[in-house]
């Protein structure tokens, strides 16, 4: 890292202009895709007059759906790069590593242990507070031992993460197994989201709960770029990494919880994002690629959404393209470098 | 102190004249082994007990009508997807390596919902063919990804299979949807012995041929497990044994998987606990495999039997749980033993 460091800087600095050129040119290219699949998802099939009162009448049906798709993709980007930044690597992501199995774990384990009367007799937007809450420093505490470098190898981690979700997946299933048939109801419905059939009870506290994480990911974004340079180098420049490492994953807990609330697991979302990011922009700086993840997740999942829902008319499908196109490019990662 | 030296020599030599396969580790009494047995069929016993009839009263006749069939069916997929695990551990040199972890039982699944939906009017059997021949093109399509692949840890392979195993499965769930499958592919999928009763289960005894076949070949595979190099200098056919392993595999885990369904980890965990316990010898290991198979087998279904009687819990979940956890636990020790 120290080695190579020197050779890095002149390069980057001989063409900062052209460099900085191809970004702007990248991200614009990125917003009008981004506009243009919003506009055909608003516009498609709709016969009447365009912004006439009826157009806006379908529209605006489908405007949550929009503000779903910009929300997880959101949240799955700025996750996984964060996530990526301060373990290291750009393989794991915080959903293969089993965040959103832990979160239907412990919503099931709640209406287990405390049945879906007395949580229904909560108020549900606390209920949702509090649940949110519970995931959040349960994988924060989980996530930190795992990561805490005790593991010391990246490949264990990985491997600890996989069966650990796993193991919560079957643990999830094998509480609702013993669930009585109308608690498994409520439980149902709170679990199982999907894009096009999303949780939207509580938008309104997911998007200013977003909105300021996200704030908060983009605030420390410098920070980010510090604490690339590992953990030496970072304590170095005057970082206490382990409390920056803390804060970055309680954040990106919150992010993971948000989305899984809205639409389930997502396994190869972030990654697909994520690594697509960095490709593009070519850089470490995390003010560009945190951007340009957003909008690369949100161009594919919506162009998905919009090909499987209005084109092909197989809207229940959409997820599961996601993932495959999605592991696949894992796959061929792995492939094309010849290691992990 | 030569002397003693000499009459041992003698021995041995005597021992292997008269065909006796002596473990390097000295004698071992046939006790252990016979204990085990012992074991095993008390077991089997209490499977053959529990269940909500009163098989000694009125309910006599489920005793051959559901429980007999039930507790064969237990005993011979524990034991073959052990086997299978064995088999795939030692010719890829990899100890956490098994059917589920690079994929065998996503290919195997996938072949039997394409069985289903391309053919609808062919028989169990033909469905079953159809459902191995998936599985041994897809083991061998992992193994020939696998040798692209420079391995810096032995631990790349089961991540690299899980997510393969997830993109297949991802497919499988594709087709299913549009085949308006999806309900029935969980129940197939969710390894559980409730339906089982006579003429349903019947396939299976052909797991117990392959199960006689790789006792017959074990030495084979031991000595593949030394690598290719030493098993062509001492004669043997790499790639034609490496062939019929996967081919055998491929067997077991179709057979399984089309009559019982997926059973998570178990060819993971259960060789390596035995390993742990008595080293590496595969044909002297090869019946406590088979027995340590049996008894996680049976102990998983007899709790999901009993926990909310008189419903079931499928024993993939129970399964699902106890070895993820043993798994986490092998990968833990193994960290500290050899710093992979």
């Amino acid at each position: 890292m120290l080695a190579d460091a020197p050779s890095l800087v002149p390069a980057r600095s001989a063409t900062p202009r052209a460099h900085h050129r191809r970004f702007r040119l990248l991200t614009a290219a990125l917003v009008a895709a981004a506009l243009l699949v919003t506009a055909l998802l608003l516009g498609w099939d709709n016969r009447f007059e365009p912004f006439s009162d009826r157009w806006w009448r379908i529209s605006s049906m489908r405007t949550s759906t929009i503000a779903v798709i910009a929300l997880v993709t959101f949240c799955q980007a700025f996750a996984t790069v964060a996530f990526q930044t301060v373990t290291h690597n750009r393989i794991l992501t915080p959903s293969i590593m089993g965040f959103e199995s832990l979160y239907v774990l412990v919503q099931t384990t709640v209406v287990f242990v405390f049945g879906a009367t007395s949580v229904v007799g909560l108020e549900p937007t606390a209920r949702f507070v509090v649940q949110s809450a519970a995931m959040v420093a349960f994988a924060v505490v989980l996530y930190s031992w795992l990561l805490s470098g005790r593991l010391g190898n990246l490949h264990v981690m990985l491997l600890v993460g996989i069966v650990l979700g796993a193991g919560m997946g079957s643990a999830s299933s094998f509480l609702q197994q013993l669930l009585d048939p109308s608690e498994f109801d409520v439980l149902r419905a709170r679990l199982f989201g999907s894009i096009g059939n999303a949780n939207t009870d509580f938008l309104w506290i997911v998007v200013p709960v977003c909105a300021a994480t996200g704030a908060a990911i983009w605030m420390i974004s410098r920070r980010l770029d510090v604490l690339a340079l590992g953990s030496d180098l970072s304590t170095n420049l005057g970082l206490r990494h382990r409390r920056q490492v803390m804060l970055v994953l309680t954040l990106v807990s919150v992010l993971m919880a948000m989305s899984t609330s809205l639409v389930g697991p997502m396994t190869f979302l972030g990654f697909l994002s994520a690594t697509l990011a960095y490709s593009l922009t070519d850089t470490h700086e995390h003010r560009r690629v945190l951007p340009v993840a957003w909008l690369v997740g949100f161009v594919t999942l919506a162009t998905a959404y919009l090909l499987l829902r209005h084109v092909f008319a197989l809207v229940d499908t959409v997820s599961i393209v996601v993932e495959l196109i999605g592991g696949a490019l894992f796959l061929a990662v792995i492939f094309r470098k010849g290691r992990l | 102190m030569s002397e003693l030296t000499t009459r041992r020599r003698v021995t041995d030599v005597d021992a292997l004249s008269h065909g006796d396969r002596r473990s390097p580790l000295g004698r071992r009494s046939p006790w252990p082994v016979l204990i085990g047995v012992a074991a095993t069929v008390a077991l089997l016993c209490v499977s053959l007990l529990v269940g909500v009839a009163d098989i000694t009263g009125d309910g006599a006749e489920f005793l051959w009508i559901t429980r007999v069939p039930r507790t064969a069916s237990l005993m011979l997929a524990g034991a073959s997807m052990a086997m299978a695990g064995l088999v795939m551990q030692l010719m890829t040199q990899n100890r956490f390596v098994e059917p589920t972890t690079v994929g065998t039982t996503e290919w195997a699944g996938l072949g039997l919902l394409l069985a289903y939906i391309l053919v609808p009017s062919a028989g169990v059997a033909l469905k079953t063919v159809i459902a191995v021949v998936f599985a041994f093109v897809g083991t061998l399509v992992f193994f020939a990804f696998l040798r692209r692949v420079t391995l810096k840890s032995s631990l790349i392979v089961p991540i690299v299979g899980i997510m393969f195993g997830a993109v297949v499965g991802a497919v499988t769930t594709f087709l299913a949807i549009q085949a308006n499958l999806l309900q029935v592919l969980g129940a197939w999928f969710m390894g559980r012995f409730t339906g089982i009763e006579i003429g349903r289960y019947e396939l299976l005894w052909i797991v117990a041929v392959v199960a006689i076949a790789v006792a017959i070949t074990a030495d084979r595979f031991t000595v593949a497990g030394l690598g290719k190099d030493v098993a062509t200098n001492v004669g043997l056919n790499y790639e034609r044994i490496v062939l019929f392993g996967v081919g055998l595999v491929a067997i077991t885990t179709g057979i399984v998987t089309v009559v019982i369904g997926m059973l998570p980890f178990l060819g993971l965990i259960v060789p390596n606990l035995v390993s742990l316990v008595r080293g590496d010898d595969l044909r002297s290991n090869l019946p406590w495999v088979f027995l340590a198979g049996i008894w996680v087998v049976t102990v998983c279904d007899i709790v999901g039997r009993i926990v909310i009687m008189p419903f079931e819990v499928p024993t993939s979940l129970v399964l699902g749980v106890v070895g993820a956890a043993v798994f986490l636990a092998l990968l833990l020790r193994t960290r500290r033993t050899d710093a992979r």
